[in-house]
C-alpha cells in the first residue's frame, strides 16, 4: 500500500536511541507520523530502498523521500517544521555550541559504551575510565556554554541537544546495572540534575523504553554466542 | 571588519575548507598557522575538549570543529552560499559530508600500511566509497556536487581529495582513476580549476614533503 505523500514515517528500531530522538522531536512539534518498526536481522525492502548507503534506522520518510541520519534528520525536521518549539537556538555561535556538543556525543560518548559492555578485566576498567574521563569533560564544558540554571540547554523546552544526550542517558540505571559501573552520578552534578529531571518529562516517559526491556537487551548483546 | 581569526594547520583538509569558506565569501581573517609539535596557548584554551584544528575565533569566541564552522560562517555571512537553501537539499548535502568523512580513517589506514597487502585492501576500500559517490552524486553528469556551482559538499570532499593527492604521492599508488571513475575525475578537476579553489589549493611539493616529516617523526617516536 503506497503511502500518501504528505505523511510521515519513521523507520526505526525500539532499542536504537537514533531512533528515539527522533520520535521524541515529532512528537515534541506534534507532528503526526507513522511508525514502522524494523527488525534489523531482517531489514525490509524498504528500508533498503530509502537508505541504501548505510542500510541503517532511523529513515524518515517525509513526502515520499527519505532522509537518514539522526542528527541531520533532527535539523531537517526544525527547519521544515519551524514552528515553536525550536530544537535549535536561533543565535548562530549556540547552535554551533550545541552541534558541537551533539558531535560530542556521537563521535566520542556513543562508541565508548560498547567497550564497557563487551570487554572485561583491566580492558573494561579502562574502557570505564575513558568514559569517565568524557563525562568530565562534558560536565564542565555544558557549565561553560550553558551557564544559566534551567531545565533544559535549549531554555524552556526540549532542544535537540536535550534530546541527543537525553536518550542517550535515560537508562543510564540499566546500564550501570548491567556493566556494574556509575558513569552518571553526583561526581557531575550539573549532568546529573538534568538527566535526572529528563526522565521525569512525560514525553521521554512515552517514547523510551522501559528500564527492565532495556537490561534485558543490553544483557543479551553480552551474553556470549554459542560456538559456531 | 569582523575579528576573526583562524587558527590551522595549512596542511589539513580540515583547515582547508573553512580557509576555502572564507575566501568564496570574500571575508577577511587574521590566519594563525599553529605548529602541531607546540600548540599554542590559545588553541589550548579556544579548543580544550580537542585540543585540534581549525578553530574559528569570532570576536573572542571560539568555534570548532570544521563543518560547524563552515555551517557557522554560512549563516553569518549569506553572501555567496554554501548550503542549499530547501531543507531536504540540505539534508542531502549533510549526508554526503558525513559520508565523505567514513573515507577518512582507511585513508589513514592507507598511509600507515607497511605492506602491499594492506595498501591494497585500503584502496579497495576506498574504490567501494568512490563508487557510491560516482553513481549517486554525480550520476546525472552535474559539474559540482552543488549542481552548476560549488557548494559546501564539494568543499567537504574536495578538502579531502587534495589531501588524497598527497597520499598517492606518498604511496605511489593512483587511488582516483580516470578509468575506473570518470564523473569524479572530471569532478576534481573541475574543482580544482574554481578561481579561488585553484588560488588557494595547497603547493603540491610542499604537502608531500610535510606529510613526509610528520610520518617520519610519528613513527620515531612510536
Amino acid at each position: 500500500m503506497e503511502d500518501k505523500p504528505s505523511e510521515v514515517v519513521l523507520f526505526g528500531s525500539w532499542y536504537s536511541p537514533y531512533t528515539s530522538r527522533v520520535a521524541l522531536a515529532l512528537k515534541l512539534k506534534g507532528i503526526p507520523f507513522k511508525y514502522v518498526e524494523e527488525n534489523l536481522s531482517n531489514k525490509s525492502e524498504l528500508l533498503l530502498k530509502y537508505n541504501p548507503t548505510h542500510k541503517k534506522v532511523p529513515v524518515l520518510l517525509h513526502n515520499g523521500m527519505p532522509i537518514c541520519e539522526s542528527l541531520i534528520i533532527l535539523e531537517y525536521i526544525d527547519e521544515v517544521w519551524n514552528h515553536a518549539p525550536k530544537l535549535l537556538p536561533e543565535d548562530p555561535y549556540q547552535r554551533a555550541r550545541v552541534r558541537f556538543w551533539a558531535n560530542y556525543t556521537d563521535q566520542k560518548i556513543m562508541p565508548a559504551s560498547y567497550p564497557i559492555l563487551l570487554l572485561k578485566g583491566e580492558e573494561k576498567q579502562k574502557a570505564i575510565e575513558d568514559m569517565e574521563e568524557m563525562q568530565r569533560v562534558l560536565e564542565e564544558g555544558i557549565k561553560q556554554d550553558f551557564p544559566e540554571q534551567f531545565s533544559f540547554f535549549n531554555g524552556n523546552t526540549m532542544g535537540l541537544l536535550d534530546i541527543v544526550m537525553g536518550v542517550n542517558s535515560y537508562n543510564y540505571k540499566a546500564f550501570h546495572e548491567v556493566t556494574n559501573s556509575e558513569i552518571i552520578g553526583p561526581k557531575n552534578p550539573k549532568i546529573f540534575m538534568w538527566v535526572n529531571a529528563m526522565k521525569e518529562h512525560p514525553l521521554m516517559k512515552d517514547t523510551l523504553p522501559p528500564h527492565d526491556k532495556v537490561v534485558a537487551m543490553l544483557k543479551s548483546m553480552i551474553a556470549p554466542t554459542p560456538d559456531v | 571588519m569582523a575579528d576573526l581569526k583562524l587558527h590551522g594547520f595549512w596542511y589539513s583538509p580540515y583547515t582547508m575548507r573553512v580557509v576555502w569558506t572564507l575566501k568564496l565569501k570574500g571575508i577577511s581573517y587574521e590566519n594563525i598557522e599553529e605548529d602541531r609539535y607546540n600548540k599554542s596557548p590559545q588553541l589550548l584554551e579556544y579548543n580544550p575538549v580537542h585540543k585540534k584544528t581549525p578553530v574559528l575565533v569570532h570576536g573572542g569566541k571560539p568555534i570548532c570543529e570544521s563543518m560547524v564552522i563552515v555551517e557557522y560562517i554560512d549563516e553569518l555571512w549569506p553572501q555567496n552560499p554554501l548550503l542549499p537553501h530547501d531543507p531536504y537539499q540540505r539534508a542531502q548535502a549533510k549526508f554526503w559530508i558525513a559520508y565523505a568523512e567514513q573515507m577518512v580513517p582507511v585513508k589513514t589506514a592507507m598511509i600507515f600500511s607497511t605492506n602491499a597487502e594492506e595498501k591494497e585492501k585500503a584502496v579497495e576500500k576506498t574504490w567501494e566509497h568512490f563508487k557510491i559517490l560516482e553513481d549517486h552524486c554525480l550520476a546525472d553528469k552535474r559539474e559540482f556536487f552543488g549542481g552548476e556551482k560549488i557548494n559546501i559538499v564539494d568543499i567537504a570532499i574536495g578538502s579531502l581529495f587534495a589531501f588524497l593527492v598527497t597520499i598517492e604521492d606518498l604511496k605511489q599508488v593512483k587511488i582516483l582513476v580516470a578509468e575506473k571513475f570518470p564523473r569524479l575525475h572530471l569532478w576534481f578537476d573541475n574543482f580544482k580549476n574554481v578561481p579561488i579553489i585553484k588560488e588557494n589549493f595547497p603547493d603540491r611539493e610542499k604537502m608531500l614533503a610535510t606529510m613526509k616529516y610528520i610520518l617520519q617523526r610519528r613513527l620515531a617516536s612510536s
